[in-house]
């Protein structure tokens, strides 16, 4: 690939980005009102989105070797316990954070 | 108060919020810099496209498109295809993006998985201004991302890591992030079709390309069962 090619790639990749970020701003602008139905989706993704987010995180864990995910779901239940407990967003993060590192650095090493 | 003193505030009430995203894109951001160095990358690689693609697991995969032969059609379907997912973070922050004048524009190029889910999921205080607060959540992740991935360009294979684990801290965010957001609501219809629908296109479809199918899926239930959600009052 020559250094031009490389420039075009990289361009691709901020055009792609920059359109999928942008696009609902530019077809629903602040001009006309937004669809009833996309106002209601607006409201109702988040939920859904953020459940995403959290199988996307882990999406590479597999249950059929390494630590079978255990570290993985004791850390998580380590997070839910704390915010929980303490509804403290740094304190829960934290602390799940720690029980995960102990446990693929001294528990679960490969 | 002055606008200095404004902009200081919000800068002050926002970075709390961004340290789990500091441990996390730093951890991903050297990761990705060293491997674009021991891919033999220029650090300015790594700078450059961590400044203005922005967006941590496409440009991972951008480093096997640069390393293949120059195929523009393929890579660009491929990162709209990586990408969709902001389609839905750009519907849900509509409203919010709306009226933040220049700011909006860094706003929309900004919005990474984590700016967008602490910017929409954060409770701004009534004294602290909007604009700024989600303007420096922003500017801070895409700093950490910056910063991680040219030290990590920089340094190459001379780093060595006893941090193994360290990037779980943004897997916790998104925990926590969710569980406010359950806890916030009545009923757990959104949830439910969100998780299920990751969770079986995970076993069905595979790690590399179940977002798409999943995406697909959450609209289709969303759109399905509009009737019931919107009456029960299923989101807050």
């Amino acid at each position: 690939m020559t250094t031009m090619q490389q420039f075009i790639t990289i361009g691709i990749c901020v055009f792609g980005t920059v359109l999928t970020r942008c696009l609902p701003f530019f077809i629903f602008s602040s001009k006309k009102p937004t669809p009833v139905y996309v106002q209601y989706l607006g409201k109702a993704l988040p939920s859904a989105i953020f459940a995403m987010l959290v199988v996307y995180c882990l999406k590479n864990v597999s249950i059929f070797s390494g630590s079978h995910g255990i570290s993985e779901a004791v850390s998580i239940i380590a997070v839910v316990a704390l915010h929980i407990w303490k509804r403290q967003m740094l304190f829960s993060i934290a602390g799940g954070t720690i029980c995960y590192m102990l446990l693929v650095q001294f528990i679960f090493t490969q | 108060m002055g606008k200095s003193g404004v902009v200081a505030k919000a800068l002050k009430t926002a970075f709390p919020y961004t340290i789990p995203i500091f441990a996390g894109f730093w951890f991903l951001g050297l990761t990705y810099g060293i491997y674009m160095n021991v891919s033999g990358f220029s650090f300015w690689y790594p700078a450059i496209m961590s400044l203005i693609i922005y967006a941590g697991s496409l440009e991972f995969v951008a480093v096997s498109f640069l390393l293949s032969p120059f195929q523009p059609l393929q890579v660009l379907i491929m990162v709209l295809m990586i990408q969709a997912r902001h389609l839905f973070y750009g519907i849900s922050m509509l409203d919010k993006y709306k009226n933040m004048g220049w700011k909006k524009w860094y706003l929309m190029f900004g919005m990474c998985d984590e700016s967008f889910s602490i910017n929409y999921s954060t409770n701004i205080p009534e004294d602290v201004d909007e604009g700024w607060f989600m303007f420096w959540v922003t500017f801070l992740n895409h700093f950490y991302w910056f910063s991680g991935a040219t030290l990590g360009g920089l340094l190459g294979s001379f780093m060595t890591f006893n941090t193994n684990g360290l990037d779980f801290a943004m897997t916790a965010m998104f925990v926590v992030i969710f569980l406010e957001q359950f806890l916030k609501e009545k009923k757990h219809w959104t949830a439910l079709i969100g998780f299920g629908s990751a969770f079986v296109c995970r076993i069905l479809f595979g790690a590399d390309s179940f977002m798409i199918p999943t995406m697909t899926a959450i609209l289709l239930f969303l759109t399905i069962f509009r009737k019931p959600i919107e009456k029960e009052g299923g989101f807050s």
